[in-house]
């Protein structure tokens, strides 16, 4: 049983397969037309998947969308009108599209379908993919790819965003191959709405700055925590919520948040490239301890209310909040916690593809191990030696191609140690926003200087945010505060107070980015103003050359950690081809880029290959 | 056609009948903005997609 899910036409298109519940292959679409949240219909991505599992389209049995549009366009007609007259304009405006094109996905879906197999599809070609086509909800979707992957046989299923269909927030029991929803909170209430009009009021864009706000959070307080609980949202014991939308635009209006909300916080929003103030870094951090708040309050009221179920699944971009995790796990309301890599709109395809298999096929679940399904999300593209030297020949690069991994791996380890910045092209590409060590650019975690040379030189951006470590599993409790797997960077932990190195009262004065700079801690490259960490954990079995990598840097140094953040610049979708590799690689100042066993060092390469790459994309 | 009985049983499925007159004003409305605008490109609202 082949079934192919997609997610479209919103943000973050992608397209995932599955062979018998076996995840085969799943990627971004963005990261093949090089658009950073590509939205439109994932060609590209499923053509991969396609390939991946050695399957023409017509072989597939099923292919699922990620949601039931038609239940959307409910949503939208009855929020319209519940709101009449307010909402016109975004009514006026939202209707042409809607009537054109959103209304009649299905035939829009089977059209793309049926001209993936022929350019000029026939009735039957269509009738056919028409009749593959199934529909999975949205939350249904998020549940399905945060349980089903999961290496639990029973746990309680939470999944958060901004709104799907009707669901905010849904709460789901998955048992075997069953997945039940339980109860959920209805748009216009959700947190992620909450924290997107944040994201939009402090000047950064919605659906992709989440995640500098949650950066920007550590360097403030949260003195509107207070206000934000008084006027704009109401949470009860249980962590359930409403939202006034006396506050908030998004239900009828073309924005985020009315004039109403201005005056509560002081002044309008922030625009665009702005200098960020301390009332940005303080709004940052209270809409994040709200939404710490808010998650704590639910996850302890689950735990309460299913005594007996001890494991906890997480998804829906409300997961991606890594800091929220890691205190949700430190509160031990769970005995595991497992949250989906690929938690936003994109792991709905996956989400989609597995709803389909287990609860609309009935399909077996395998019995589940220590390990999760998910293959360590290495689930992209993977290009071979001999492929790989042909690439890189065609794209005019000079390298070495070395015989074995030990060798790559010993060349590498030092070069690390001696604090070269390095592109780390290998295995298969990683499913989900985070670089996982297959598409990554690779530092040295002591260095004092990684973080600023990352920044400026190699990721073109005066980043608030530091870089996330890369730790060897067994090595991480003596570096964070942690002992738990962390394989997909999902949770946040304290640098252990042994590493740490306080903060003279003068630096502490020191503003923003400058404190950020100060050397903190033995690993300063990692750690946060608040000597945090998003940690990532490496495996043996689901990477064993990254494993290896560390390991021999670890012999050089005394030091498991190193750091590791997304192989790309600014606005760009992480590089997924060899090819895409070196150019990012000859656009910045990365030392050396190491592709499979292929070795590459700046100095060497023809210069008149580098090109202007800083202004290359769009900013994010 | 298969539209409109796809959009008959997703009224019917979701029980909500009284939805109909709405739409169908809803969507002559939409439908009149549609021809005057003649594009079908908006702007990137939040919840609408």
């Amino acid at each position: 049983m082949i079934i192919l899910g997609i997610s479209a036409f919103y943000h973050d298109s992608a397209a995932a397969l599955i062979r018998d519940g076996d995840i085969v292959a799943a990627a971004q679409e963005e990261r093949f037309t090089r658009i950073k949240h590509d939205s439109n219909f994932p060609k590209e991505a499923i053509a991969f998947c396609l390939k991946q599992a050695g399957v023409s389209l017509e072989e597939v049995d099923h292919v699922v969308f990620f949601e039931k549009p038609l239940v959307k366009f409910e949503r939208l007609l009855e929020t319209y009108l519940a709101f009449a007259p307010r909402g016109f304009t975004s009514f006026r405006k939202a209707m042409p599209l809607w009537l054109k094109e959103k209304l009649f996905q299905k035939s829009l879906l089977t059209d793309f379908l049926a001209e993936m197999v022929e350019e000029k599809p026939s009735k039957e070609l269509k009738k056919s993919m028409k009749g593959k086509l199934l529909f999975a909800e949205h939350h249904q979707s998020h549940a399905a790819s945060a349980f089903f992957p999961s290496p639990f046989d029973e746990a309680v299923v939470l999944t958060m965003d901004g709104v799907g269909e009707w669901a905010s927030a849904s709460v789901c029991i998955g048992k075997g191959n069953e997945l039940n929803i339980e109860k959920e909170i209805q748009f216009p209430h959700s947190l992620g709405l909450l924290y997107s009009a944040f994201t939009y009021y402090t000047g950064f864009k919605v659906n992709s700055g989440e995640y500098k706000v949650m950066g920007l959070a550590p360097y403030g307080e949260p003195k509107y925590k207070d206000l934000i609980l008084e006027h704009l949202i109401d949470v009860k014991e249980d962590g359930s919520f409403r939202l006034n939308m006396d506050y908030f635009d998004f239900a009828t209006g073309l924005t985020m948040t009315t004039k109403k909300f201005d005056a509560v916080f002081g002044g309008p929003p922030r625009v665009g490239e702005d200098r960020i103030t301390q009332r940005e870094m303080d709004l940052a951090a209270s809409v994040q301890a709200v939404t710490e708040e808010v998650m704590e309050k639910m996850v302890r009221s689950l735990s309460e209310e299913y005594k007996d179920i001890e494991n906890l699944c997480l998804a829906g971009g409300v997961a991606l909040n890594c800091v929220a995790n890691g205190k949700i796990l430190k509160k031990n309301y769970f005995k595991n916690i497992w949250v989906q890599p690929a938690a936003g709109d994109a792991g709905g395809s996956l989400g989609a593809a597995l709803a389909a298999y287990y609860l609309h096929l009935n399909g077996e679940r395998k019995k589940t191990n220590q390990n999760d399904a998910m293959k360590g999300s290495y689930l992209g593209p993977v290009y071979d030696d001999s492929e790989i030297e042909k690439r890189l020949e065609a794209a005019g690069a000079k390298f070495k191609r070395h015989a074995n991994d030990d060798e790559v791996v010993e060349i590498t380890a030092k070069a690390l140690a001696d604090e070269k910045a390095i592109g780390w092209f290998q295995g298969r590409m990683e499913f989900g926003p985070r670089a996982l060590g297959g598409r990554s650019i690779i530092g040295d975690a002591r260095s004092p200087s990684m973080q600023k040379t990352l920044n400026l030189k190699v990721k073109y951006r005066e980043s608030f945010r530091p870089f996330a470590p890369s730790v060897l599993r067994e090595d991480v409790d003596g570096w964070f505060d942690l002992n738990t797997d962390s394989p997909y960077m999902l949770l946040v932990a304290p640098v252990n107070d042994n590493k740490v190195t306080p903060m003279t009262a003068e630096q502490e004065k020191l503003f923003g980015i400058e404190k950020l700079n100060i050397p903190r801690s033995e690993i300063p490259a990692v750690t946060h103003v608040d000597y945090s960490a998003r940690v990532q954990t490496v495996h043996k079995d689901t990477n064993p050359k990254y494993y290896a990598l560390i390991s021999r840097f670890k012999d050089l140094t005394g030091c498991p950690v190193i750091v590791n953040t997304s192989f790309n610049v600014r606005g760009e979708p992480i590089v997924c081809t060899p090819e895409d590799a070196f150019r990012c690689f000859m656009g910045t100042e990365l030392d050396m880029l190491v592709v499979g066993n292929c070795v590459l060092y700046k100095e060497e390469q023809d210069q008149a290959l580098a090109q202007d790459y800083k202004d290359a994309f769009e900013l994010d | 056609m298969d539209f409109l009985k796809e959009l008959w049983m997703f009224l019917k499925v979701r029980k909500k009948f009284w939805l109909l007159p709405i739409l169908v004003i809803m969507v002559m409305f939409g439908g009149l903005i549609v021809l005057s605008k003649g594009s079908a490109v908006a702007p990137f609202i939040y919840t609408v997609f």
